[in-house]
């Protein structure tokens, strides 16, 4: 990749600040789904973005709000395109960004080889830990829950159904 | 582009009935699950799609003749067991299947690379209740391999190969037929008998020939756009 001017560092710290549609606590930089920045012209810009699924709707309302964010900033022109390699993974989720999933409720993903040439459901032997309690008893009710990027599951100490980010 | 009209189909038309269950699935979990599946397949169709043209237009306006998805996809869904067998056939095509266009030069790599883990997922929930439906009751049994028999001669079109995927179908083939045998075996099913080809089975989607339930299908899909040309909210 090529360097990033001071101006483009600036964009991206702006668009990297915008809030996730569906996840408002994190940033979309947190949530490693902003590629790059570029200006490709005075006034005008070029946004990368990545869908954490192929058919994730979220991206649709996440580049109107980028566009909106850089206007304010004074760009008159912002295109936002979505770019799908190399794929998004879980493992692009930055520490404060699972960080603030567990304290949303959100069990967040657990690091795994995103290399492995199949991806998807890898069996892991770490568990999964309950937001509310902290327990470490919990069991897998459905790997879809409310949105394509997370599992439903229960706790099984205080009873309370969760989230989690399932391993992409 | 044929081959990225024909990968689209299969995912555009699979979406379309999956969400069919939507308001009728046998427990809420599913009904949730059935519907993230469709999300994640119509994703696809639409980053495929477009390499070919508008998506909508390709979706809403083409008629049944010009569709090129396999035959597999446009079945109905059936009893729950019948739709199960159908993500099973259909899910462990399109992970071999993406997996070798993952690692090539195609213009579909990117897509592939991505799709292959959210296809992982479809594969291990038609998996798991394959497991639980054909080693459970002697009802979920019975129509868990009534399914499975069913759906059996629409297999072979999967394999008949697609011009513009340059890959390994032999082995595609192989890999599918190893690892749903696996499956079904470890499910007290039985698999089918009978070659995959051959006179008697059916498959000409990819050259535009649908099945009966095709049309009705699309009638319902495309009314809303064909009625009302331009709509938007």
């Amino acid at each position: 990749m090529v360097t990033e001017t001071l101006l483009e560092e600036e964009l991206h710290r702006l668009a990297g600040s915008v809030p996730d549609p569906e996840l408002p606590v994190l940033t979309l930089d947190e949530l490693g789904v902003l590629r790059g920045v570029d200006v490709v012209a005075p006034g005008k810009v070029t946004v990368r973005l990545t869908p954490t699924y192929t058919g994730c709707p979220a991206i649709e309302a996440m580049s109107v709000d980028i566009e909106r964010v850089l206007h304010d900033h004074g760009i008159p022109e912002v295109s936002v395109v979505t770019v799908l390699s190399p794929a998004w993974s879980t493992n692009d989720i930055s520490a404060e960004g699972r960080r603030k999933l567990a304290e949303f409720g959100i069990a967040p993903p657990r690091p795994h080889n995103a290399t492995a040439p199949a991806g998807g459901p890898v069996p892991l032997t770490l568990s999964v830990r309950c937001p509310h309690c902290g327990s470490t008893d919990t069991e897998l009710l459905s790997r879809f829950s409310s949105t394509a990027c997370k599992a439903l599951r229960r706790c099984v100490t205080c009873r309370e159904p969760f989230d989690h980010f399932k391993e992409l | 582009m044929t081959a990225a009209l024909a990968l689209g189909d299969d995912a555009l038309v699979l979406s379309h009935r999956l969400g069919e269950w939507a308001g009728h699935a046998p427990v809420l979990e599913e009904e949730v699950a059935l519907a993230n599946i469709a999300l994640d397949l119509l994703g696809q169709a639409r980053v495929l799609l477009s390499l070919v043209g508008d998506e909508d237009e390709l979706a809403y306006l083409r008629e049944e003749r010009a569709f090129r998805n396999v035959q597999l996809v446009e079945q109905p869904n059936g009893d729950f067991a019948h739709t199960i067998a159908r993500q099973l056939y259909f899910s462990t095509y399109q992970r071999l299947l993406y997996e070798q266009l993952a690692t090539g030069e195609s213009p579909f790599a990117g897509l592939a690379a991505k799709a292959v883990k959210e296809v992982a997922y479809h594969q291990d929930h038609a998996e798991r209740w394959t497991l639980r439906l054909g080693d459970g009751t002697a009802e979920s049994h019975e129509r868990m391999q009534r399914g499975v028999v069913a759906l059996w001669r629409f297999t072979g079109e999967l394999f008949q190969p697609v011009e513009g995927v340059e890959i390994d179908w032999r082995s595609l083939n192989s890999g599918w037929l190893e690892s749903v045998t696996a499956v079904l075996q470890q499910a007290t099913l039985t698999v089918p008998a009978g070659p995959q080809f051959g006179a008697w089975t059916a498959g000409a989607g990819r050259q535009g020939i649908h099945t009966e339930p095709f049309g009705r299908m699309i009638a319902e899909m495309q009314h809303l756009h064909r009625s009302h040309p331009g709509a938007s909210w």
